[in-house]
Order: C-alpha cells, then structure tokens, then sequence
C-alpha cells in the first residue's frame, strides 16, 4: 500500500508542473490588459509603461513564469493587482467560504443521489424507480444558474423567505452557525446540489441494476441470505464506483461555481474567478487557478488511495 | 436561598429586557442605507477608488474630499467644478505651468489631525514622487491617468499650495476632482504599526497602505469602519463635516459589491437592499410597478461609433457621415431600452458650456440622409459598406448587440450595409489604443467604444488631434487636421473659466459639424431605489451625493 501511495504522489508532480503551466499560460492568451484593473484605458503609453516595469509585465514569459513558480512554492501567490491585497488571503478566504457551501450541497446531493439511485435501481421498472429517475434527469438537465434564478424569484422576491445574496447579515467575515447565517445558505446550497445528486443518482442506479444481474445475487439468495443482507453486498460492490463517481462530483463541487457563486453573490472562489477574471487580474487569476487544481490533483489522490484500500485488485492492477 | 435566588433572577431578567430594548431601541434608531453596487469587488478605500467612476461614486466622494469638487446637488443642470478643500485657485500670471490653491481652513481628517499644505503636497507625492516613502504604485494608474500634466506640488504656507504641470494647462482644476486627500498623520501612525519583521521599506508602506484602506482616513461626510474584502463596507456619517449642507443624514451606509444584475434586482426587491444600481432593464416596469423609485438623468456619456479616417475609408466622405447621423430615429431606439437613454445631439447636449452651437444639426432626417448618400454616390442600388468593431458586453456600452443590429436595420434605409465585427471586450478596448488598420481592429472603419465626456481631454480632444493618435491616446481613427490642433491648444492654454469653456464650445462645435462621430446615446445611469430612501438628486454625472439624502424606518 506505501509503494502504492509513493507512486501515486510521484506521478502527482508532472500534473502538478503540467497543472501549473497551464495555469501561467491560459491566463496569458487570454486578450485584455493585465494592468485594466489599475490602469484606465485612456492612459498615456509611458504611464503604462512604467505601470507594466513596476508589474514585472515588462519581463519575458518564462522569466515571469519562473519567478512566479519559485514564490509559489514558498507559499507566496503574489498580490492581486486590483485590490494590493496578498492572492493567498484572498484565495483562503473564499476557498473557507466554498467550503461550506459545497460541504451542505454534497451532503444534499449525495444523499438524495445515493437515495435515488439505490431505490431506483434496486426497484427497477416499478413507479418508484420511474419517479426517481425522472427526479435525477431533471438534475443532471436543469442549468443550475437558471434554477438558482427561479429558487430567489419564487423564495426571495415572491415570498420574502430567504435572502437572495450573500453569506450573511454581515458578510462571510463573522460568519456563525445561526438561523441568520443559515438561511443564505440554503438557496446556493440547494441549486448546486442538483447536479451531483442527479449523476450520482444515475450512476448507481444502473450500477445496482448491473450488480443485481450478476450470478452472485441469485447464489446469495439461494443460500438462503436475507434481502438486507443481499443489499449489503450490493452497497459493498457499488461502493468503489460510487466513490470515484462522488470524489468528482467533490472536487468540482469544492472548485465552485462562477454561475452560482455569481448568482447569489456567495464569495466564494467561483466569486473570486469572476471578479479576477473581469478584472483581469493575473495574479489572482492564476492564484486561484493553481490552488484549486492542487485541491482537485490531491482529492483525486485521496479518492484514489480510498478506493485501493476497499478494493485490492486496484492495487494489483 | 430560594427566597435570595428569585429576587435576583427577577432583577436579572429586567436588566437583560432592558439591555435588550436598548439595543433593539438603538439598531431601530440607526438609519442605513444599503447599497448594490455594480462592481464585483469593493472600489479600494485608501483615497484612490478603482472601478472606475463607480468606485470615485462609493468610495471616492464619500469619503475623502477633492482640492476641487463637482457640484452635484443638481439635477437640470451640467454639472461643473465648485471649490471642494481648495477655496480658490489661479495660475500664474507669467509662467503658466504654476498654479496656486488657497485651501479652506479649519478642515479635519477623520482622526483629527488638521487638513493643510503639507497634506496636499504629500497627496500628491503619494501618486507622483517614486522617492516619497508613502508613494504607491497601485494609486499611480488610476490617479496620474486622470491629471497627466501635474508634475509636482509645493507648500508655500500652511493655507496655500503651489502646483506645476508638466505644459501650461487649463484642464487642470477639473482634473484636480481625481486627487483624493487621505491623512498622512493618519497612514504614518499605520506605518509604525507593520510590523518591524518587515524591513523592506516599499513592503512597509505598501502594508501600511493596505491597513490605511481598511481603516481609512479622510476628510469626507462619511468615515470607513468596516471592511470584508469582496462583501461588503461600511462607512459612518462624519457629524462633524465641515459643509454643513452635506452633513451626513443617514447614520451608516453599506456598500454590496453584487455584480450580476439579476442578483441586484433581487437584493432590491426582497428589501436586502434599498438602492441598486443599473437594474436589469427587463425588470425595469416590475421594478415601478413594487413602488420602488427609477432614477435618471443623462450622463457625460457618449455611445458612438467613431469613424476611421484612414485612407481607403468610406467614412472619409463628410456627406456620409452626416447622413449616418440623420438616419437613425434614435426616439425609437430609446423605445426600445425601454426609455433607458437619452438623445444626444453631440458629445455635450445643449445648454452645456461646451455645447458651442454647431451649424450640424443631428437629429432624425431620413429624406436629408438618403439625399446626402445619393450625392456621395450610394443608393439601393449601390450600397455602401462599412464594417464596425464592436463587443458583446463591456462597462459603459449599454447593449451592444442590441443596439448595433438595430443600427444595421436602420442604416439600411440610407443604402449603409453595415458589417458587424463581434469581438470580446478587452480586445475592442485594447484595440482603442492601437487604431483602425491595426491587426486586431479585424479591418474596421468604424469602432464602437462608449467613453465618458467629464473631462475636454477625455471628452473631445484625444479624439481629434495629431498628438493624441495611437498609440499615444484614442484618437482610433486618426481625425487629424491643423485646425483641430489649434482649436485644443487654444482650449488648453485659456486660463479664465469662461474663456476656457468658451474655446472649448468652439472645438465641440468643429467636432459636431464634421462628425467624426456617428452620436447614438447618452446612457442616463439608472438606479432604482426603495421609495424609503429621500432627499436624492440624480446629477447630470458620473456622480451622485450620498451626503443628503435620508432614509425613512422601514414597515
């Protein structure tokens, strides 16, 4: 099992320098000025000029590259040109927040997900099977943002229920527990559960459906096993794919939504990338960028490494 | 110990009632007004809004106060400059690039130390001196961009301050409303508090900066008390501020960064907020409908297409291009943003200063405009092709795609086939800089880049002369000719207000006549607001003044 980890976290390195390139890159190709943020448009060339020495934007790609890389790897994103403020400050703060938003909506999803797919699957072709599938189509087909929109036009405009934007009476900052911080949670959390919960719900559906045609079952059945006990092996049988299905799902959960996350105006990542984005602001651009690739690279890893310890001929394969 | 414990129990749910009555009693008295903002992000706080003019609206004027200030308190009249901390100002008889500012006396920062001389200079060093220990590169863009002629600042007494531009410069007082006065006591007493494992004196002040923008000091009807990076500001009213027509009526106000539109409406709609800005335009009669109040006005504002002038161009032709101008029925494109613009007749409407009574009348003429192609050599039969630059989306340019398929419909009545190039944003913007026949124009004759006209340079004269061709400025379509020249250099070294003004009406004049410009809209910068929200003036700005206005307890 060591050997087996020690190579996985081997071969996380060239993603992880391919992961970074990328980030560098993209978000230079990109058309825009880096300095619009701190520079207006009708500014004169030299101001611009000695904006982009200042900058460093003035230095060769690779040059900037490499400096980049090497603050990166003392644990320092640079400072967001737009704000002055450090980009892991920034990145931190709103990674806590997406954290939680994305944390309440795979507990939603999953567990609707799992609920779906499992009845649906283990009561194929009856009603139930056909109300859930309907029920996780809708999930995976529904945009999230549109739902998000309807969600605040019918609990926050129509019904004065919930608020529509924000993580609290007084922002993210002091952010607690209670009904007040609470209930602007709700809505984000809800809208960006529907999708995981829909493929999760599919996935293990047809899953459970395929488990249940193997050999095995009728063998279980024959010997005389109960239902319940025959369901454990199922969960036991589903429950690698279904983890690697829920690790994706987690990972694009914790890497946010611009569209939600904008919607609701949650600050979030997908908040920050906006933001970064329109301002273009490079550094927290590619900050972001990095810090929630590393995250998805390193879930991978611990999904990974879950799934060996369940199920042993990964390992030998 | 019963009969000790029930007393005290008693008396302690009284003093707990009572604490909480007061509180509740004092949260109830507190007037807030909170506000959407379009930006996604909080403008910066130091003094040096980014964001544009909607960061110099939140976080600028509030805030912090002007050597001169835009008078904002009407709304049926321009909006021209009006002594702020200067009292007076005038430039020097023989050498025109030294101008001198008597400034108000008895004027405080927020932390109590005294406005004068000495702070103005270092206001100025902040953006300009790259020795100061207090200058920031981060302030240099948006600040020095907006007063690129003033070179450095000198105290001759404590009341009085000497400033020098770079040429003789009229413009200067107007471009003075961009340099914001942030406390030097104030960022000194922050400087002693980075801590002194920072030994980089640059990392210092950039540190003492940043804690100056997250607890600011200026002089400004309203203080800054609360920062959460990307969420929300709050500012306090300044009681103490030294114009007493705007002493602060609200007690706080907050600022939400909420940049998707439909989000703002929301925020309005469900009482979280009591003002938006710019609502989505589709939930505009919603918006009425709930009771809620619609603000307009038309802003220094102006959606062109600007016209190359480079050889080969069709737009070369004046007749063409007045005939652009007259075809249009610009009554029925405001039709169509549901009233959400207003009907330009050049870059400033009349009754302006600058307005200049050009002999070019543009208005709606479809006979004129169709004569005036058929003389240039175009009909049905023969259209004219022109391409336009444009983008989807972008600050300030209204609908884009909207309003330029309207204008592809709408020239075609005058033998225009107009070409639209789509291009995003940034490169349309970029490409303001490099000019038509550049690459990343995509072979243009005409861009569409709206601007904001506060300011003659900014308004009219990096659009017209030689100096100000790509890549020194945005004259995109390289309109150049001696007389233009001349008609700025004129404007830029008049140094009596109305003579200034007067030279400018004269170049605004030319322009209109020879219409480099085909002039859409004027946007008129609509906000909605909660009918609890009072004493609001919608200035013909950029702008608008927090200071008097009021807000009703809510239901």
């Amino acid at each position: 099992m060591l050997v087996y980890l020690g190579k996985r976290l081997v071969y996380t390195i060239p993603i992880v320098i391919g992961v970074s390139v990328v980030c560098f890159g993209l978000v230079h190709i990109a058309p825009g000025d880096p300095l619009v943020s701190v520079l207006p448009p009708d500014a004169s060339e030299e101001l611009k000029m000695q904006m982009m020495r200042a900058y460093g934007f003035d230095r060769p790609y690779y040059e900037q590259f490499l400096l980049w890389c090497w603050r990166a790897l003392q644990g320092d994103l640079g400072v967001s040109i737009a704000t002055g403020r450090s980009v892991a400050s920034e990145v931190f703060r709103a990674v806590k927040n997406t954290l939680l938003l994305s944390f309440v909506a795979t507990f939603i999803g999953f567990f609707f997900g799992l609920l779906f797919g499992f009845v649906a699957g283990y009561f194929r072709n009856s009603p139930i099977d056909k109300i859930a599938s309907i029920l996780s189509v809708i999930g995976v087909s529904v945009p999230h943002y549109w739902l998000g929109m309807v969600l605040v036009i019918i609990f926050s405009v129509q019904l004065n229920w919930l608020p529509p934007t924000g993580a609290g009476p007084g922002g993210s900052a002091d952010w607690q527990p209670d009904w007040a911080h609470l209930r602007h949670l709700i809505l984000p959390a809800i809208t960006m559960s529907v999708i995981p919960m829909g493929i999760v719900a599919r996935t293990i559906r047809a899953l459970v459906a395929d488990i249940l045609s193997q050999d095995f079952v009728p063998a279980l059945r024959a010997k005389g096993l109960s239902e319940l006990g025959i369901f454990g092996h199922v969960v036991k049988n589903a429950a690698p794919t279904a983890l690697a299905v829920m690790g994706l799902q987690l990972g694009y959960l914790l890497g946010g939504s611009i569209l939600i996350e904008t919607v609701f105006s949650w600050p979030g990542t997908g908040f920050l990338l906006n933001a970064a984005i329109f301002q273009r602001d490079l550094p927290l651009l590619q900050g972001t960028i990095l810090v929630l690739a590393l995250f998805f690279v390193l879930l991978n890893l611990i999904v990974d490494v879950i799934q060996t310890a369940i199920d042993p001929r990964i390992q030998r394969s | 110990m019963r009969s000790t414990f029930r007393p005290a129990l008693i008396a302690g749910a009284f003093a707990l009632a009572g604490a909480l009555l007061t509180s509740a009693s004092v949260m109830a008295q507190e007037k807030v007004l909170r506000i959407g903002m379009t930006a996604a992000d909080i403008p910066r706080t130091h003094g040096q809004p980014d964001q544009g003019f909607e960061g110099n609206r939140f976080t600028g004027i509030p805030m912090y106060d002007a050597l001169v200030h835009w008078d904002l308190s009407k709304a049926d009249a321009a909006s021209v400059i009006i002594p702020g901390l200067a009292l007076s100002w005038a430039v020097d008889a023989t050498d025109k690039t030294k101008w001198t500012f008597r400034l108000r006396p008895g004027v405080k920062f927020h932390d109590g130390s005294p406005f004068n001389a000495a702070a103005v200079v270092w206001n100025v060093q902040k953006v300009l001196d790259q020795n100061a220990a207090h200058f920031d590169q981060s302030q240099v863009g948006v600040t020095v961009s907006r007063m690129p002629n003033l070179a450095s600042a000198r105290a001759i007494d404590d009341m009085t301050v000497e400033l020098t531009t770079r040429n003789p410069d009229s413009f200067l007082p107007i471009n003075l409303t961009n340099l914001f006065m942030a406390s030097p006591t104030h960022w000194q007493k922050l400087l002693g508090e980075v801590p002194a494992s920072v030994t980089d004196p640059k990392a210092r002040a950039a540190a003492a900066w940043t804690a100056f923008a997250a607890n600011p000091s200026g002089t400004g009807p309203f203080r800054g008390v609360r920062l959460v990076p990307r969420e929300r500001f709050e500012m306090v009213a300044n009681k103490d501020y030294w114009d007493a027509a705007r002493r602060p009526k609200v007690d706080r106000v907050v600022l939400l960064p909420l940049p998707e539109p439909n989000a703002r409406t929301a925020a309005l709609l469900s009482g979280q907020v009591d003002w938006i800005e710019a609502p989505a335009p589709d939930s505009v009669p919603q918006i009425r409908q709930r009771g809620f109040t619609m603000y307009t006005n038309a802003q220094p504002h102006v959606w062109p297409w600007q016209f190359s002038f480079r050889e080969g161009s069709p737009w070369l032709d004046r007749r063409v291009r007045h005939a652009a101008n007259l075809c249009i029925n610009r009554a029925e494109l405001k039709e169509l943003l549901g009233g959400l613009m207003e009907i330009p007749q050049g870059t400033v409407p009349p009754g302006h200063p600058w307005w200049g009574n050009p002999s070019f009348q543009i208005k709606y003429d479809l006979p004129a405009a169709r004569r005036l192609m058929q003389e240039a050599g175009f009909s049905a039969a023969r259209p004219l092709s022109v391409k336009v630059l444009t983008s989807a989306s972008g600050s300030g340019q209204m609908q884009p795609i909207v309003m330029n398929e309207w204008l592809q419909q709408a020239l075609k009545e005058c033998f225009f086939n107009v070409e639209l190039e789509v291009a995003e944003w940034n490169a349309v913007f970029t490409n303001w800089r490099e000019g038509a026949g550049h690459a990343n124009a995509r072979g243009a004759n005409a861009t569409n880049v709206t601007f904001a006209a506060m300011d003659p340079f900014f308004a009219m004269i990096r659009f017209v002369t030689r100096q100000t061709n790509p890549p020194a400025s945005n004259n995109w379509g390289f309109f150049n000719s001696d007389e233009f020249d001349q008609l700025a250099a004129t404007a830029r070294s008049t140094f009596d207000d109305a003579g200034r003004d007067s030279a400018l009406a004269a170049l605004h004049k030319r322009i209109v006549e020879e219409a480099p410009f085909l002039w859409v809209a004027h946007d008129v910068g609509p906000r909605a607001m909660s009918p609890r929200v009072t004493g609001v003036v919608q200035p013909r700005s950029w702008f608008i003044d927090i200071a008097p206005m009021d807000i009703r307890p809510g239901s």
